[in-house]
């Protein structure tokens, strides 16, 4: 076996046993910062296929989590609180967005791309804070999902599993998908878009169905990460968040299959080792973090191409 | 009528204000090809270093002018430091790395300034009212702001219009690699021009700093609008970047003035006026969206 | 005399003022080699744009397969049997030449709304892949990256891409075009083989090429149709030769 395929099957490894592993360390905050790795990680593969196959620097990405999450958020507040209404009508609000955002943006090419999407993203973010029926700016307390016999999605290892298995599901398809005809078509795009056209294939029928196959999986990360904190808010779809899914993906390996995962485990250990790291360097030097993280992303853009996979590649 | 010339007037205020901001940013992009998401961060900075001076030397005007070439520095170095080695790269790589400069550029001003906003002051000969007409008073520092920035629009217009520098940029705009024939210090140009956005990023921030705030992130949001703005106007036109800051003025400040009239006639009053402004920000977007669909590289851009 | 497979019928392109098609017609009927010659600046680029659909005409009609394609967009026009090749060469540099082919062909093949099967165990599709590849004698080189193809060896992928789809009729946008003498004389031979396959409209400035190939060979100046006609014709036209002595000497 391949140095990252081993590299990634005992990173599933153990995310697959992470629940025990907490319980048995009595590590339970530990849980919850898996379950949102897992979450965001769904987000970034659904991110990497248009941005890493399609070559698509989409800045709007976040919006489906607002979307997702605001379907679920906006149902549970009507009192419709079954899993079986809210995730459908989520993933069709967000397949709906992706259709639409992907049809006027894809018109576009290269930075006027980047922008757009987020002037969407943006407009998506300002109509939910407009909510006032829904809290507006400050958000909205929901109810997690009900699947009634089926599932206790309130119990937080069963949550967490489930996240799990989604991710899994997500990463299934997203590999199968890579070398798939549609995705050949894909990346052929991002190598020469006018040459695929001028062998025939309608490029701009392809990427929408990529942008809107991306939308339903980031809707559907959306959708546990309002069931996650049982709360949804503007800020969870702000810029800064779809600019941290370009960080996660690029950090991870553009454009390879387990890259989003590794961004994403990175991207939030990152987080939780830097605080202590500088704590100890100096006391409440914690807080400060991002002084050394955002540096770190500037070395990662001009040094570090290909992200972590490409280091693993590069040892085998 | 008065309330709604006093809206206008706020209007071309916040235009020429964000003006100032993407002026810098469409030059930048146009001739060097970057995304550079940091210059919210100049913005911001110029605001916290006038504050510095201006506590120090008690005087608006003096801290101003002492800002001015300190944000110019900064701006220089930056560029030194990061961004001339992301112009060859692709504008992920740029996303990236100027994203990274977002997050230091907020922490530093957190470790240096503290978490707490600042305010400045407006200068007391600037801190009454002016009749603009007769009987419609209007405030002496915003009537200020509006002659400092259409000084600074025209000066700049002539500068890119009548200047050898100016020359360079719009041949810089259209096709890079004719600079280069000309024989010009291409990298000495990049710095200039850089560190001239700068300049007005920082102006725009502390000119901004007495009717708003002074805070950590002050940046970013204005930084989405301004690229809203040179994207509207095409990317790389000073004209473009013009037009279109003018047209986001008036929507931003007309709307939030007369959307919530508007809305009570439908909605409760409550709700018209919490979602009045984000109405009026969306109509933004929804302009960008709009001039995108319709004229995919901006109403006076060129290149893709 | 067949009908023709590609005609045109009084095209005409401005930009701004200046006419770039002016009332050309032309057409090429099905395994002849027609060649189109003119100086720089003649209309040519303009021409194969609105032939290829990347350009939209400003009136005149364009008649493909005994379809008005006038209207037809770029892809549409590639599936029903217009290939072509590109003047600056143009190949997916970041996959094997082998994938180029095979995606070329993939292009001919129904849609590719297919998201679950790898491609890479479909050996059917490599088979005919390897098989294009090896028409135009580019077999070893197929798991190369197509950015390591010498530039010679480029062009004939370009080749073997616009075949993938056994296209009726190649548009040749100058295949010589940096090419040394032994790689045109290459291109020549394998330009004669193909004959049989398609027509084939050529543009070219190599001169020595346009001679040993074309059945036909019209002249375009200043947008306009010079002369049209056999090679020999062509050769004596005082027209022609003017025409070309001017650029030489201007």
């Amino acid at each position: 076996m391949k140095p990252g395929t081993i590299v990634a099957a005992a990173l599933l490894i153990i995310l697959a046993a992470l629940p025990l592993l907490t319980q048995a360390f009595d590590q339970r905050y530990l849980l919850s910062v898996g379950t949102r790795i897992v979450i965001w990680s769904i987000a970034a593969v659904s991110l990497n296929m248009i941005l890493g196959y399609g070559g698509l620097v989409s800045f709007g990405h976040a919006a489906f989590f607002g979307i997702g999450g605001y379907a679920v958020g906006i149902l549970s507040a009507e009192g419709i609180q079954s899993g079986w209404v809210q995730w459908p009508v989520a993933l069709g609000a967000s397949i709906l967005w992706a259709a639409l955002v992907g049809a006027l943006s894809l018109r576009t090419r290269g930075v006027y791309f980047i922008m757009i999407t987020l002037a969407f993203a943006q407009l998506v973010y300002y109509l939910a804070s407009g909510l006032a029926g829904y809290g507006g700016d400050d958000g909205l307390n929901i109810s997690r999902s009900r699947f009634s016999g089926l599932i206790d999605l309130r119990d937080k290892a069963t949550f967490y599993w489930l996240c799990f298995a989604l991710l899994c599901a997500t990463l299934w398809f997203c590999g199968r998908l890579a070398n798939s005809r549609f995705g050949y078509v894909l990346r052929g795009a991002k190598s020469n878009e006018l040459r695929m056209m001028a062998l025939g294939f309608p490029v701009f029928r392809y990427r929408l169905v990529a942008c809107i196959i991306a939308g339903a999986f980031g809707g559907l990360a959306g959708i546990l990460l309002a069931n996650e904190g049982a709360y949804v808010s503007p800020a969870m779809m702000s810029w800064v968040k779809s600019g941290d899914l370009i960080v996660i993906v690029v950090l991870g390996g553009i454009g390879t299959l387990f890259g989003p995962l590794y961004g994403a485990i990175a991207f939030f250990a990152l987080e939780e080792m830097l605080k202590p790291l500088l704590d100890l360097v100096h006391k409440g030097w914690g807080e400060y973090w991002q002084i050394v993280f955002g540096p770190l992303l500037v070395l990662v853009a001009l040094y570090a191409r290909g992200g972590m996979a490409s280091l693993l590649k590069a040892r085998g | 009528m008065e309330y709604l010339l006093i809206q206008v007037l706020n209007g071309v205020q916040l235009g020429l204000l964000m003006f100032l901001l993407a002026a810098g940013l469409t030059l930048t992009f146009g001739i060097m090809d970057l995304v550079n998401l940091a210059h919210g961060s100049l913005y911001m900075m110029g605001a916290y270093i006038a504050w510095t001076f201006v506590t120090w030397t008690d005087s608006f005007v003096l801290g101003a002018l002492l800002a001015l070439p300190a944000t110019f520095a900064l701006g220089m170095a930056v560029e030194a430091v990061v961004m001339r080695r992301l112009y060859a790269r692709d504008h992920l790589d740029q996303v990236l790395a100027t994203f990274g400069l977002i997050l230091f550029f907020n922490e530093l001003v957190r470790v240096l300034w503290g978490p707490a906003g600042k305010s400045i002051a407006v200068p007391p000969f600037l801190s009454r009212t002016i009749e603009i007409l007769p009987g419609v008073p209007y405030p002496a520092y915003r009537f200020a702001l509006i002659v400092v920035g259409a000084v600074v629009a025209i000066l700049l217009a002539w500068l890119v219009a009548r200047t050898r520098l100016g020359m360079l940029i719009r041949a810089g705009a259209s096709n890079r690699r004719m600079i280069a024939a000309l024989g010009v210090n291409i990298e000495l140009l990049f710095s200039l021009v850089f560190g001239l956005g700068a300049v007005f990023a920082g102006l725009a921030g502390l000119m901004a700093a007495p009717i708003s705030s002074v805070k950590i992130g002050m940046g970013d949001d204005i930084l989405i609008l301004a690229f809203v703005i040179i994207v509207i106007g095409g990317i790389g036109s000073i004209k473009g970047a013009f037009v279109a800051a003018m047209l986001v003025g008036q929507i931003d400040i007309v709307g939030r003035a007369f959307l919530p009239d508007l809305l009570k006639t439908v909605m409760p009053p409550a709700s018209a006026s919490a979602a009045a402004p984000a109405i009026s920000q969306v109509l933004v977007y929804i302009l960008m969206a709009g001039v995108l669909v319709w004229r995919p590289t901006g109403l006076f851009g060129q290149r893709a | 005399m067949s009908e023709p497979l590609l005609s045109t019928d009084r095209l005409v392109k401005r930009f701004g003022g200046l006419l770039a098609t002016d009332n050309v017609t032309i057409d090429v009927r099905p395994g002849e080699i027609h060649a189109l010659i003119g100086p720089n600046g003649a209309g040519k680029t303009t021409l194969v744009g609105q032939l290829t659909g990347n350009l939209t005409p400003d009136s005149g009609t364009i008649h493909f397969a005994g379809r008005d394609v006038t209207r037809l967009p770029a892809d549409a026009r590639v599936r029903l049997g217009l290939g072509r090749s590109f003047q600056i060469t143009s190949v997916l540099r970041e996959f094997s030449a082998l994938e180029n082919v095979a995606l070329a062909m993939q292009a001919h093949d129904g849609h590719s709304f297919r998201f679950l099967a790898d491609v890479r165990k479909n050996t059917a599709r490599t088979d005919a892949a390897r098989r294009g590849l090896a028409a135009v004698g580019l077999e070893p080189r197929a798991t190369a990256a197509a950015a390591a193809l010498s530039h010679g060896e480029q062009r004939q992928l370009e080749i073997a891409m616009a075949l993938a789809g056994a296209p009726k009729l190649l548009l040749l946008d100058e295949p010589m075009a940096g090419m040394g003498a032994e790689e045109s004389q290459r291109m020549v031979e394998l330009l004669r083989g193909l004959k049989r396959q398609c027509g084939m409209l050529l543009i070219e400035h190599d001169m020595d090429a346009v001679f040993a190939l074309a059945d036909r060979i019209t002249v375009l100046v200043y947008g306009r149709v010079l002369a049209s006609g056999a090679p020999d014709a062509i050769r004596a036209d005082p027209e022609v030769r003017q025409a070309y002595l001017g650029e030489e000497t201007g």
